[in-house]
């Protein structure tokens, strides 16, 4: 999976098909002085374009969803998009001592000016402002409100926080401690960044891992994403004022876990998947486990969103809030439960089919609504599909051996895989030593976070945690 | 529904404060020079700062909450500001972007204060060590009482150390 290395035309083609609606953003990213764009259309290929002259055409000029990633190489690199109309720095803070640290990294020649947030005019009009040092415990972010009264006229999120290098720490390291690394983009996705990262490097090597370990990629997969479905349900609930849905479902995000634990050996299965295939067989016993646990959890939910569809005080703060429009999610092409509960129909299970979803059975559920309720609703569709794939893999679940060797070479390649949030993207390129000479991990949050702006104008402040929640954006996964 | 109403949990779910009565939460104590109970009593406030995370620790820092390890039980709860803290628990390697916002939250903290580094990374950076984005452990930004290990630590380590804090060392027999 070669990337083309492409002429300034060609690219100006790219962005002008991106921007026409007739190809998908998938990402957009910096490398050894080049820059790469991902496209779906609907098959993935990479454009590479050189910046001899440390300039490129801008994307974001012409396609508003290229805005954050293209600020971030920027600062990342140190290349500049010729057109662009913002740009400010975006994970540059002016706090590494460097700029430019994957670029020249030379010693920052002035300090950073203050960060230009965006302004609202009118009367009576307030600024709050909050983070990055939130009340409860989650990542950290700032958040600028102008609200005229309780109503929220503009918010602007200001990321960049927990940036840590990953890209950086990433180049010349040994294909293992890549693995490593990546399941730690995100720790609440570290089985879709892993799986993601073993595939980009086994399609780099023209490498098939064995059966069985695909299948239990799988199975890992799909406790994830249950575990942090069933996570999400509550808190949201909770934000809506409804303590008594978190009390449970956080009992079943615990046994959910303690299953992947005794399965797995690690309750968030870190460092489970790696290339080749996975690190530990399914232990003795687990596969009793998890079947118990998957039918004492498929009547839990049950009541539990007959709890939640019957509790009117509820709907009232979920039924409404922080609708987000179908031509928003279809313009930046927003995964996961935030693209599906305003109806954009997809999943990367299904429509980049990967195994062993191709000899699966399941069904992508789809809402239309666009509100923090069509987002519940994704959630409580979505355990219901999970539960049974986890039945079907375990009825499956083929013999034999659970990793291959791994010989390294030079070459590259990707994968996209459906995480809990959304397609996670992977690229990665190794050298002829078997080292990596760039890994990209994308998030599906760099496609989600902006539209929380759009989705929430209008709303109460006092709405925002709900919302915010509702989205449950990535904040480590996109700061890197 | 009303049934899911009325019963709620049930039976107790809670874990015995017994199990977490064991060696490892006595090395946790040995760390420390006093426990905060002799300073402040049998109640604890703590406010957690993640510096830095990938999220894997706070998404076990949450679960303390639930009914399964139900720390309020044990006089430890989270509030909202460092204003109301005598516990900072912080995770990550503390980024570069982060520092003063970490810098910022210690100096609004009232003493008496402890600091609790919660997994690998808040020791010494680990995995992210070394790179231009990262300052390392917490240590390297405010002075940290007790360390609490895991990648991420699970909920069980991450009480054992808070009750460890409380405690502190057990005097020589």
């Amino acid at each position: 999976m070669e990337s083309m290395n492409a002429t300034s035309e060609d690219w100006k083609a790219a962005t002008r098909r991106l921007a026409a609606g007739e190809a998908r953003l998938v990402d957009l990213w910096g490398d050894d002085g080049a820059v790469c764009l991902a496209l779906a259309s609907p098959e993935i290929r990479v454009l590479r374009l050189a910046c001899p002259d440390g300039a490129f055409p801008s994307l974001a000029a012409v396609h508003a969803p290229a805005i954050r990633l293209e600020r971030a190489l920027a600062d990342l690199h140190g290349l500049r998009p010729d057109g662009a109309q913002d740009a400010r720095p975006w994970l540059d803070h002016g706090r590494w001592g460097i700029e430019a640290p994957l670029g020249r990294a030379g010693p920052r020649a002035t300090p950073q000016p203050p960060y230009p947030f965006r302004t609202a005019d009118g009367p009576a009009l307030h600024l709050i402002s909050a983070g990055p040092v939130h009340a409860g415990t989650i990542e950290p972010g700032h958040f600028r409100f102008h609200a005229s009264g309780e109503t929220i006229v503009r918010l602007e999120a200001r990321l960049g926080y927990t940036h840590k290098g990953v890209e950086g720490l990433m180049r010349g390291a040994a294909i293992e401690t890549g693995a490593r690394l990546v399941g730690r983009v995100s720790g609440d996705s570290t089985v879709a960044y892993a799986f993601a990262y073993a595939r980009a490097i086994e399609a780099a090597l023209g490498l098939e891992p064995p059966a069985r370990a695909v299948w239990l990629r799988a199975l890992a997969a799909e406790i994830e994403r249950i575990a942090n479905h069933v996570g999400d349900f509550g808190p949201i609930c909770n934000d809506g004022g409804f303590a008594l849905m978190h009390a449970h479902t956080g009992v079943w995000r615990e046994r959910t876990l303690r299953v992947a634990e005794a399965a797995f050996g690690h309750r968030l299965m870190m460092d489970a998947i790696v290339p080749g295939g996975v690190a530990v067989d399914l232990a003795a016993d687990a596969a009793q486990a998890i079947r118990a646990h998957v039918t004492a959890l498929r009547p839990a939910i049950k009541r539990l969103t007959e709890l939640y569809d019957k509790t009117a005080s509820l709907l009232d703060r979920t039924v409404g809030a922080g609708t987000l429009s179908r031509e928003l999610v279809e313009r930046w092409g927003a995964g996961g439960y935030v693209g599906r509960a305003s109806g954009r129909d997809f999943d990367a299970r299904r429509d980049h089919p990967y195994p062993p979803y191709d000899s699966l059975r399941f069904e992508v559920p789809v809402r239309d609504k666009g509100d923090v309720d069509a987002r519940v609703w994704m959630r409580i569709l979505e355990i219901e599909q999970s539960l049974s794939l986890v039945e079907q893999l375990l009825d499956g679940l083929p013999e034999g051996p659970t990793r291959a060797e791994i010989a390294p070479a030079a070459g590259e390649g990707f994968a996209l895989i459906e995480g809990f949030r959304g397609d996670v993207f992977v690229h990665v390129r190794l050298g002829p030593d078997g080292r990596l000479v760039c890994v990209r991990p994308r998030d599906p949050s760099w496609l989600q976070w902006p539209l929380l702006e759009a989705a929430i104008e209008g709303n109460i402040v006092a709405d925002f945690p709900l919302c915010n929640k509702s989205f449950n954006g990535a904040y480590s996964g996109v700061d890197l | 529904m009303r049934r899911t109403l009325l019963e709620g949990l049930k039976p107790p779910l809670t874990e015995s404060a017994a199990l977490l009565d064991d060696a490892e939460l006595e090395a946790l104590a040995a760390e420390l020079k006093e426990g905060a109970r002799a300073r402040l009593g049998r109640g604890l406030s703590i406010r957690q700062v993640d510096a830095g995370s990938c999220n894997g620790c706070e998404l076990e820092i949450v679960a303390l909450s639930g009914a399964y390890y139900d720390l309020e039980r044990f006089g430890l709860k989270f509030v909202a500001s460092p204003r109301h803290a005598d516990v900072l628990l912080v995770t990550g390697p503390v980024t570069r972007n982060m520092r003063e916002a970490l810098e910022r939250t210690y100096a609004a903290t009232p003493a008496p204060k402890w600091v609790v580094a919660a997994g690998a990374c808040a020791r010494d950076g680990h995995l992210f060590k070394g790179s231009y984005a990262v300052l390392g452990g917490v240590g390297e930004v405010v002075p940290v009482d007790l360390y609490i290990p895991g990648c991420p630590p699970s909920p069980r380590t991450l009480l054992k150390g808070l009750l460890a804090l409380m405690r502190g060392p057990q005097p020589k027999a």
